[in-house]
C-alpha cells in the first residue's frame, strides 16, 4: 500500500493528546479537591466498616439466619430455605466472611449510587435538555472498560476499600438513572394531566403519581444497579478493596482453579440472592399488584 | 356572566408559533404556515353560559382535545383570552391557576385517568386531598358522588376490578366530588361501548338536570352530540365552522363539510314537533256554530278542523261529516261532536316520539305547547320527508306540496313553514 491513506497519524508526527490532557485533569482534580476527597473518603470508609461490623461480628448462623428469613418475608420459604443452603456452601468454602465484605461494599456503592441516581432519574425524566445531556455521559460510564475507572479513583483515593466503592458507584449508577427516567417517562400522561387539571403541585403530581406509578420499573432499576455493583466490587479487588474479589484476584495471578472458583461460585450465590430478593420486592409494591390486575 | 369565553383563541405548536398566528390572522390556511408550527387551533370564540352543556364536536386532528385543555390552562392559548368566570387564563400565574382548577374547573378524561393503585373512593377524594379537606369530610363527600353515579358498595375495591364503564363512572364521580362548577369532559364516553356509552349519557343528562352544572364535552360523535349538547360547536381543521343548538345545525348546516356530516344523524332523535310542524289550515274557536266550521274548511278545502278555545286550547278535532250531522239536527254546540281520536304531541317531543301518534290516524297530528295550546300540525307526509335521507337538510321537504298525499293531509295548507 501506498499513498497518505497508509499513513497513520503519528507517521505525520502528530497524535492527539486526549490521554495526556485527562492526566493532567486528573491531577489537577487531586489536588484542587483534595479536601473535598478526604470528606468523602472518610464517609465511605467510616459507612462501609460499620456495616461490615454489623454483618461479620454476630456469630455467621445468626447473619445467615436474619438474611433467610428476609428472603422469607420477601419471597416465600422457598427462597429462605435456598438461601439458608447457599450460605452454608459459602461457609463450608470458608468464604463467609469475604462474602459479608462484599456485602457491605455492594450494599454501601448500590445506597449511594442509587441515592445519586434516582434524583437523577427524576431530573432527566422532567427535563429533556438535561436527559440529552447526561445520556451520553451514562454511555459513556456504562460502556468504559470498568478497569479504566480503577485507575483515576487509585490515583485519588490510593489503593484500599475506597477506590474500589467509588468505582463500583460510577460504574453502578447509569440503570438507576435510566430506569428512573423511563419509569416516570411511561406514566400515563393522562393520569399526570389528571393530576394537573385538579390543581395538584408539580411536587405532589411526582409523590403521588409518577413515582408510584414508576415504582415497578424503579425497582428493575434497584436490582439492576445492585448486580452491577456485585460484579464491579469483585473487579475492585485488584485495588485491593477486599472481600470475594479478592480471592479471584489472588486466584487468576496464581492460575488457583480452586480457589477461583470457591470465590466465584459464593459471589454467584450472593447475586443470586441479592436478585431474588430485590426482583421479589418489586413485584410486592401494591402498584405492581394494581397494574397486573388492570393488565389481566 | 358567561362561565366560559373564548376570544379569538389561537394555538399553534412549534418554535415560531407566533409568526404562524400572525401570518393565520392574515388569511393564511393551516397548510401555508406548516413550516412554522402546527396550528391546533385557529380563531375559536365562543362562550358558554352557566349551566349550558356545551359541545365541541370535530374529528380527530380537529383540535377539539387542545381547545378544551385551554379552558383549564393545560395549554396557553398562543394568542387571544380564555375567561374562566372573571379570571384569564392566558395571564394567570401557575399558582392562582392550580387555585383555580382546585375550586372552579374539574375534568373527565377519556380513558379514565384513575390511579391504579389507589381505592374507587381514594380516587374520588382525590381533588378532595388536594383542597387539603380532612379525611373524614373528604371520605363522605367522594361517598356522595360515588352514590350519585350509582357506585355505593364499590368503595374499597381497585378501579381495575371494574369494567370500562364503572371506571369511568369513578372519573365522573372524581369530578363531581371536586364541586367544581365547571366541568371539562374530553370524549369522556369515547372508549366505552356503544350500550355502556348509551347508558352514560342518560346518566349525565339526569345528573345535569339536578346539578345544573357548566359542562364542556367533547366528541366526534355527532349523535352523542345532539344528544347532550344545549349548544354544538362543530370543528374542522382547528377553526370553528358552527355554533349552534342540534336543530339549528341540523336544519341550517354553515356549510358542505356541516352538512355531510349531518347526513348520517338519527334525525328522530334530535328533530323536534317544533321544527316540522306547519300552520294548521281550518281552526274552528268554540263559539262558533256549524255553519262557520264548515266554510272554515270548505275554504282551506279540507274534511276536518281542529277546534279550540278563543286562548288556542285544543279541544280536539271536527270531521265534516259530524258538523253537517249537527247542522242538520239544529245543535249549534260543535263541542259535544268533537272527536278525541288524534292524539295530540308536545312542542318538544322528538320525531321519533310522533310515529305512534301519527300512525293511528290520517289527520296531521296537533302539536300543542306546555299550556295546552294548539301551535301547528304535522300532516303525516311531512313527517315522513323529513326523515328523508336525500333530503339535505331534511326539513326542506316541508316546501313541498302536502296534497300528493290523497285525503289524508287535507289540514295542512301547502308551502307554509312554521
Amino acid at each position: 500500500m501506498s499513498g497518505p491513506i497508509g499513513l497513520s497519524m503519528a507517521d505525520l508526527g502528530y497524535r492527539l493528546p486526549l490521554g495526556d490532557a485527562v492526566e493532567t485533569g486528573v491531577e489537577w482534580l487531586t489536588s484542587t479537591f483534595a479536601g473535598l476527597f478526604d470528606v468523602i473518603k472518610v464517609v465511605l470508609v467510616s459507612s462501609f466498616d460499620g456495616l461490615e461490623y454489623v454483618l461479620s461480628a454476630p456469630p455467621m448462623w445468626l447473619v445467615a439466619l436474619v438474611l433467610a428469613v428476609l428472603a422469607y418475608v420477601a419471597k416465600g420459604w422457598r427462597l429462605g430455605v435456598g438461601a439458608l443452603i447457599g450460605f452454608a456452601v459459602v461457609q463450608g468454602v470458608d468464604q463467609w466472611d469475604n462474602a459479608m465484605t462484599t456485602l457491605a461494599l455492594v450494599l454501601v456503592a448500590s445506597v449511594i449510587a442509587l441515592a445519586i441516581g434516582i434524583p437523577l432519574g427524576i431530573w432527566t425524566a422532567r427535563n429533556d435538555r438535561v436527559s440529552a445531556a447526561v445520556r451520553p455521559v451514562l454511555d459513556f460510564m456504562q460502556t468504559m472498560p470498568a478497569f479504566v475507572y480503577l485507575i483515576p479513583v487509585v490515583i485519588i483515593f490510593l489503593a484500599g476499600v475506597v477506590p474500589g466503592i467509588v468505582a463500583t458507584i460510577i460504574f453502578a449508577l447509569a440503570p438507576g438513572v435510566r430506569f428512573t427516567e423511563l419509569g416516570i417517562r411511561q406514566v400515563d400522561p393522562e393520569v399526570v394531566e389528571a393530576g394537573h387539571a385538579f390543581g395538584s403541585t408539580p411536587g405532589r403530581i411526582l409523590r403521588q403519581i409518577q413515582l408510584p406509578l414508576a415504582q415497578p420499573t424503579i425497582m428493575a432499576g434497584i436490582n439492576q444497579v445492585i448486580m452491577l455493583a456485585l460484579s464491579m466490587v469483585v473487579i475492585a479487588g485488584m485495588v485491593g478493596a477486599g472481600g470475594l474479589g479478592l480471592d479471584v484476584v489472588s486466584a487468576l495471578s496464581r492460575v488457583n482453579v480452586a480457589l477461583g472458583f470457591e470465590a466465584g461460585l459464593s459471589v454467584v450465590i450472593l447475586a443470586i440472592y441479592l436478585d431474588r430478593i430485590t426482583s421479589a420486592l418489586a413485584d410486592r409494591s401494591p402498584v405492581a399488584r394494581a397494574l397486573r390486575a388492570t393488565a389481566a | 356572566m358567561s362561565a366560559l369565553r373564548a376570544e379569538n383563541v389561537y394555538k399553534v405548536f412549534g418554535r415560531r408559533s407566533g409568526e404562524a398566528v400572525r401570518r393565520l390572522e392574515a388569511g393564511a390556511t393551516r397548510d401555508e404556515i406548516k413550516g412554522h408550527g402546527t396550528a391546533a387551533v385557529i380563531d375559536a370564540s365562543f362562550e358558554v353560559a352557566d349551566g349550558e352543556t356545551f359541545v365541541v364536536m370535530g374529528l380527530s386532528g380537529s383540535g377539539k382535545s387542545t381547545l378544551i385543555r385551554m379552558l383549564n390552562g393545560l395549554w396557553r392559548p398562543t394568542s387571544g383570552r380564555v375567561m374562566l368566570g372573571d379570571a384569564d387564563l392566558s395571564t394567570i400565574s401557575a399558582r392562582d391557576l392550580r387555585a383555580l382548577r382546585r375550586r372552579r374547573v374539574s375534568m373527565v378524561f377519556q380513558h379514565f385517568a384513575l390511579l391504579p393503585h389507589r381505592t374507587v373512593i381514594e380516587n374520588a377524594a382525590y381533588p378532595l386531598a388536594l383542597q387539603d379537606i380532612d379525611r373524614t369530610e373528604r371520605r363522605r363527600r367522594a361517598g356522595e358522588a360515588l352514590e350519585m353515579v350509582g357506585l355505593a358498595g364499590w368503595e374499597d375495591h381497585l378501579p381495575s376490578e371494574l369494567s370500562g364503564g364503572m371506571r369511568q363512572r369513578v372519573g365522573l364521580a372524581r369530578a363531581l366530588a371536586a364541586g367544581t362548577d365547571v366541568l371539562l369532559m374530553d370524549e369522556a364516553f369515547s372508549a366505552l361501548d356503544p350500550l355502556i356509552r348509551r347508558e352514560m349519557q342518560e346518566q349525565l343528562l339526569e345528573l345535569q338536570a339536578t346539578l345544573g352544572k357548566t359542562i364542556v364535552f367533547i366528541t366526534h360523535d355527532l349523535n352523542e352530540a345532539m344528544h347532550l349538547g344545549d349548544r354544538i360547536a362543530v370543528m374542522r381543521d382547528g377553526r370553528i365552522v358552527q355554533i349552534g343548538t342540534s336543530e339549528q345545525i341540523l336544519s341550517d348546516p354553515a356549510n358542505d363539510y356541516v352538512a355531510q356530516f349531518v347526513a348520517d344523524v338519527d334525525k328522530t332523535r334530535v328533530l323536534t314537533a317544533a321544527s316540522v310542524m306547519v300552520r294548521p289550515a281550518a281552526v274552528v274557536v268554540t263559539g262558533t256554530g256549524p255553519r262557520g266550521a264548515l266554510r272554515e274548511m270548505r275554504e282551506a278545502q279540507v274534511s276536518a278542523a281542529y277546534l279550540t278555545d278563543r286562548d288556542r286550547t285544543l279541544r280536539g278535532v271536527l270531521r265534516d261529516e259530524d258538523v253537517l250531522a249537527a247542522q242538520r239536527a239544529g245543535t249549534d254546540s260543535l263541542v259535544d261532536i268533537t272527536r278525541q281520536d288524534v292524539t295530540p304531541v308536545k312542542v318538544d317531543a322528538p320525531l321519533m316520539d310522533i310515529f305512534a301518534p301519527s300512525a293511528e290516524t290520517p289527520l296531521p297530528v296537533p302539536v300543542i305547547d306546555e299550556h295546552g295550546r294548539l301551535v301547528g300540525v304535522i300532516p303525516r307526509v311531512t313527517l315522513l320527508e323529513a326523515m328523508s335521507p336525500n333530503e339535505l337538510p331534511g326539513i326542506d321537504a316541508i316546501d313541498a306540496p302536502a296534497d300528493d298525499e290523497p285525503a289524508s293531509a287535507d289540514l295542512t295548507t301547502s308551502g307554509v313553514t312554521s
